[in-house]
């Protein structure tokens, strides 16, 4: 079981989406990064806060978890475009059987996982179809 | 830089080995290796030790000093170096000891690899290899080392047309080879009906898609190419070893059905060999999944991209095919003890290249790759 920063210091990243811009190269990034990997030393961050509006490029469904995830089971798991250009990975709830390549999906606000039987409940994005 | 030869080998049982600790499994596999390389302890200049996590599989670290104390080399003090990349482990202790002998500060060095996973419950096995992916951006939301592999296997069949039957045929096959090789966890034939019945775990992957959870361990011997036969009378020449990194999340990469690690690592290791794709003349490729395989081939420019699924179900792939792949039974069959499957890839390719591998034996193999991946690429 871990302690609770681990959970809080990712809160604006995973409760709002908030990722990185390189003023330089124009590129966005989420999850965030703090060296832009085309500019490195040129790079010029900023925050920036996604709309978390994005596209399926590809999918599983989750049937043997992990033990924190497994009372979730079966569940959506997605790389996700999102409409600024970066990729991240994230649950989509629906059906098995109604996700597909190049769905429409927009965040929702939900409880992720669990650290353990009786660690920490933390929460995040995830995504619906839109 | 020096040439550097393998002049030894050893690889234990790979299974579920209970009544065995990850101590025994390395003094197993040393005393082979070191049995086949004619090497005294007095000779032996380095170690390199792939393990991925022995701390979570069996809450021990410093394996690099442990293992050199189980093998006897404390007395000597032996520097001991271990090497982690994950499932990668074996193939960078590897590369870490060639670049040892090539560049001329050691003499004899031991590359092992060692892993033993089912002293822990299978949740707990899932979690420890799930530490290879991202754990903040990707197993933080779900995400599973199979559930990885099954976006990857879901673009490959959305975008090139791979079928499931394809899939299951490379499990067919290595289970098939895997039943010649007497180190092997399973030694049984699969049907492709057998993998499309097997149940789900990250769909499209299936029970059978997986590699297993496995216990064992390896190590070759290395040594100079102008020293190798003063030990051996039939050493193997490493004509390169080259390593590539990427993104660590997926969902980072340039293109989620290539692992331009491999391509880039393949590059390199052709170049330095000065040897075509079309001169090799068997690999063992990383098939933690099925998947996994396909990709490798197109990556390692075996076959054309998209094209590896078909390959696998006409054949292409098999012993007595144009390029044989996993003739060890690769990790699907014959196991995937994380920090070992480099080193086991090595010592199978040792067997081929001795002409010493029996009935999976392929005729008149000269030159073999090996292909590690977490990052690495190795061949000879
Ligand atoms: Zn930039």
């Amino acid at each position: 079981m871990s302690t609770v920063p681990r959970f809080w210091r990712h809160i604006p990243q995973r409760y709002n989406l908030v990722g990185t811009h390189c003023k330089n190269c124009d590129e966005y990034y989420f999850p965030p990064r703090t060296i832009c990997p085309t500019c490195r030393r040129e790079a010029r961050m900023e925050d920036h806060k996604f709309g978390g509006e994005g596209k399926v490029v590809t999918y599983t469904t989750i049937y043997n978890a992990t033990d924190d995830f497994k009372r979730q089971t079966p569940y959506n798991l997605a790389i996700i475009e999102l409409a600024e250009g970066p990729r991240l990975t994230g649950q989509v709830i629906c059906s098995p059987s109604d996700i597909e390549i190049g769905m429409r999906v927009r965040p929702v606000f939900r409880i992720l996982g669990r650290d353990g039987d009786r660690g920490i409940i933390y929460y995040g994005t995830k995504f619906v179809p839109a | 830089m020096r040439s550097v030869s393998i002049i030894g080998a050893g690889c234990t049982k790979f299974g579920e080995r209970w009544d065995d600790s990850l101590r025994d499994l390395v003094v197993e596999t040393g005393i082979m290796a070191l049995e086949d390389a004619n090497v005294s302890g007095e000779e032996i200049d380095g170690l390199y030790v792939g393990n991925m996590s022995g701390g979570q599989f069996v809450s021990q670290e410093h394996i690099g000093a442990l293992i050199s104390d189980c093998a006897g080399l404390s007395r000597l003090h032996v520097p001991s170096t271990r090497v982690e990349a994950a499932c990668a482990s074996g193939g960078l202790a590897l590369r870490q000891g060639v670049l040892a002998v090539a560049s001329g500060y050691s003499d004899v060095v031991i590359a092992a690899g060692v892993e033993k996973m089912t002293d822990v419950t299978g949740g707990v096995a899932a979690d420890a290899l799930a530490a290879a992916a991202d754990r903040e951006w990707e197993c933080f939301f779900g995400a599973t080392f199979p559930a990885l592999y099954a976006m990857i296997a879901r673009l490959h069949i959305h975008r090139y047309g791979t079928t499931r039957e394809q899939l299951a045929a490379v499990a067919v096959k290595n289970h098939q080879n895997g039943c010649n090789n007497p180190i092997s966890q399973y030694q049984m034939e699969i049907t492709i009906d057998d993998v499309l019945r097997s149940p789900l775990v990250a769909d499209p992957l299936r029970v059978l898609d997986c590699s297993p959870i496995t216990d064992g361990a390896a190590a070759v011997v290395l040594a100079p190419t102008e020293m190798a036969r003063k030990f051996s009378d039939g050493p193997i020449r490493i004509l390169a070893a080259a390593q590539a990194s990427d993104t660590l999340a997926l969902h980072d990469r340039r293109d989620i059905t290539t692992l331009d690690a491999t391509v880039s690592a393949s590059r390199k290791a052709f170049d330095m060999s000065g040897i075509e794709v079309k001169d090799v003349d068997l690999a063992e490729v990383h098939d933690a999944f099925t998947i996994g395989e396909i990709v490798a081939i197109e990556d390692l420019g075996f076959v054309e991209k998209g094209e590896g699924g078909r390959a696998v179900i006409e054949g292409v792939t098999a012993i007595g095919g144009d390029i044989p792949v996993n003739t060890s039974g690769g990790l699907k069959a014959c196991g995937h003890p994380v920090g070992a499957t480099g080193i086991k890839q090595a010592y199978e390719m040792v067997l081929q290249l001795r002409g010493e591998a029996g009935k999976r034996q392929v005729e008149g193999a000269e030159v073999g790759l090996t292909h590690n991946v977490a990052g690495a690429a190795g061949r000879r």
